[in-house]
């Protein structure tokens, strides 16, 4: 108990001091949930390494064709199978590719899908969240019952069954992904509203005369958000795996184009003779998996510092 | 409790009713024409437009969905595309495989997951406890299939200990690599949870009560925590086992394990459509129905929930 109060204290003292610095009027800006979070998260180590991991590999990501030192998908039929040495890093595959070009090559696709297929999972559970949540009554029933049908789904056999009707492809993978998330955000979202709508100032807000579109824009949402970030956050890092998966059983993106899932299934047939073709994509998807993951825990801990 | 059971139970069946007609119209705008599947090239389109007919193909939507709802209802899941046999003898032939590898898994989760949480619990901050923290951290972010194959290459191939795939004459030994590989997350799951729900217990009064009475730590941890602790832990294993199921389709895919994970993913590839939807509405239907078993059983186990749905419901 004690050294909890203690840190309580601190952080209050804190707060004054940034407080004095600012000006008593900036006490009340419309963003200080956010500066809070963001301060908080700043001092979680863990959080700053995963945020670290994530700049790094957009970096690597964008820069690919400066930072690798070969063309990913160009053969050298002489160098075929090398093992890791000082020409190829983490060696070639059995077509003479140098690895290591690949799976840089490869963070390309993973952060695609993973931003990109998140990004609808957020926007179709955001419509659905704010409609049902703030309407109640039939709206809000039929929504929640089309969510627990999306919940029935375990995530990767779900995803199984719409890439092969689809086909494979990295937009299907998109689509995939994207609409079998929507239904935690949906719920999420809706149970954030429900707590929100009915507190004192959105009553005041309607009694100003403010639209419902109003209301759930400007003074519902900016409130009802933080748990989606965070939510989003760690839900990249199970798309990235999600679109490993499909990649590895053959339903994701076809070659030649690097993928780290369909490197893995390449290096499947060869594992006896050249271990190193599946060590290192492994090793990627673990490390950007793990950013996403450390970033969400410490937003988590950072809008909630209770739940600490 | 009868009418939280009632309730939970009608809840159900729009549930099923939408994954079934999702399901089903996924297949029918599948691109690909079945008969033609099934009599590959060469075909007259008499002979197609006849097996269209008699496979009922010809008929709108909502008749055949109708047709394939009332089969299902009888246990008939269709017929498979590629090896013209019922979709249900293929599927109850590798379902066992399945359930006894789900079940291996839990056992391993069970034991495995809960000692490392009450280990992190009791110790708090100590070696242990950081080292069960980072090793379920990691646990999360390492693709299942990717755990497989290093466990092929380390256990199977290197050191020669365990055999690499397949189920062989099903003794413990081939169960070993792919059981422990299925339950690597949920293991980091139900440890984190153990942990949690542990430090909670471990904090109320009536534990200090306990010490106070002078009772050992091992007693006190078993006997008065452990109780309590574990009740939010056995709904995450008992959702676990329909979880697992549809979860094994990595794993069986990588150990060659002859399952109803595998069987999917193998007419996922040859593009037959009955089976993976069957297969999938199995799997479903486990899940569903593991979740309505765990539901009630915690209600029971714990009446507040029953009020709170009540309270919810109004």
């Amino acid at each position: 108990m004690y050294p909890e109060i203690k840190k309580d204290l601190k952080e209050q003292s804190e707060i004054t001091e940034i407080l004095e610095d600012a000006g008593m009027e900036k006490k009340y800006s419309r963003s200080s949930l956010y500066k809070d979070a963001w301060r908080r998260l700043k001092k979680n180590k863990l959080a700053m390494i995963g945020l670290g991991i994530i700049i790094f590999l957009i970096i690597i990501a964008i820069f690919a064709p400066l930072v690798s030192p070969y063309n990913p998908i160009g053969r050298v039929k002489e160098e075929s199978s090398l093992s890791p040495g000082m020409a190829h890093l983490f060696g070639t595959d059995l077509l003479g590719r140098d690895i290591f070009s690949r799976v840089i090559y490869g963070s390309r696709i993973s952060l695609e899908v993973g931003v990109i297929a998140v990004g609808i999972s957020v926007t179709i559970g955001l419509f659905f969240g704010a409609i049902a949540g703030y309407f109640g009554n039939v709206p809000d029933v039929l929504i929640m019952r089309m969510a627990d049908i999306f919940f029935a789904f375990p995530y990767i056999l779900g995803a199984i069954v719409i890439m092969t009707i689809l086909g494979p492809g990295i937009m299907n993978i998109f689509i995939a992904i994207g609409i079998l998330g929507w239904a935690s955000f949906a719920r999420i979202f809706r149970g954030s509203i429900l707590s929100i709508k009915n507190k004192e100032y959105i009553e005041a807000a309607r009694a100003l005369g403010a639209s419902n579109f109003r209301i759930i824009i400007k003074h519902i949402f900016p409130n009802a958000f933080a748990p989606i970030i965070v939510y989003a956050t760690m839900n990249v890092g199970s798309a990235i795996l999600v679109e490993a998966a499909l990649s590895f059983l053959g339903l994701g993106v076809q070659p030649p184009t690097p993928a780290w899932g369909k490197m893995l299934s390449e290096s499947l047939n060869y594992i006896d003779i050249a271990p190193w073709m599946m060590f290192f994509p492994g090793i990627a998807i673990v490390i950007t998996v793990l950013g996403f993951v450390l970033l969400g825990d410490g937003l988590r801990d950072a809008f909630d510092p209770r739940l600490k | 409790m009868l009418y939280y059971i009632f309730k939970r139970v009608l809840q159900v069946i729009p549930v099923l009713i939408g994954v079934t007609l999702i399901l089903f119209i996924l297949m029918y705008i599948i691109p690909e024409d079945p008969a033609r599947l099934i009599l590959q090239k060469g075909a007259t389109e008499q002979a197609l437009a006849n097996l269209r007919e008699k496979m009922g193909i010809d008929k709108p939507l909502y008749v055949q969905y109708w047709r394939y709802v009332s089969g299902l209802a009888k246990g008939d899941l269709g017929t498979s595309y590629r090896y013209r046999r019922p979709v249900s003898d293929i599927l109850a032939e590798h379902y066992p495989n399945s359930i006894r590898l789900a079940l291996v898994a839990i056992v391993i989760e069970v034991i495995i997951g809960i000692f490392a949480g009450i280990i992190s619990a009791v110790k708090k901050y100590s070696f242990w406890d950081v080292l069960v923290t980072i090793s379920t951290t990691l646990a999360v972010c390492v693709p299942v299939f990717w755990l497989g194959m290093m466990f092929q290459v380390v256990f199977g191939l290197k050191l020669g200990w365990l055999p690499m795939s397949g189920m062989g004459d099903g003794s413990i030994k081939y169960y070993v690599l792919p059981a422990i590989t299925l339950a690597s997350v949920s293991t980091a799951f139900v440890a984190r949870m153990t942990r949690g729900s542990m430090l909670e217990v471990l904090s109320n009064d009536y534990i200090t009560t306990a010490y106070a009475k002078g009772l050992p730590e091992f007693k006190v941890i078993t006997k008065h925590a452990l109780k309590n602790a574990l009740i939010p832990v056995v709904t995450l294993i008992g959702l676990d086992l329909g979880a697992l199921m549809g979860g094994a389709i990595l794993t069986e895919t990588v150990f060659s394990w002859p399952g109803i994970g595998r069987t999917i993913y193998l007419a996922v590839l040859q593009r037959d459509a009955p089976v993976v939807v069957g297969g999938t509405i199995v799997l479903v239907l486990i899940f569903v129905a593991m979740n309505l078993i765990v539901d009630i059983l915690y209600a029971w186990l714990d009446p507040r929930i029953r009020f709170e749905q009540k309270e919810l419901n109004v």
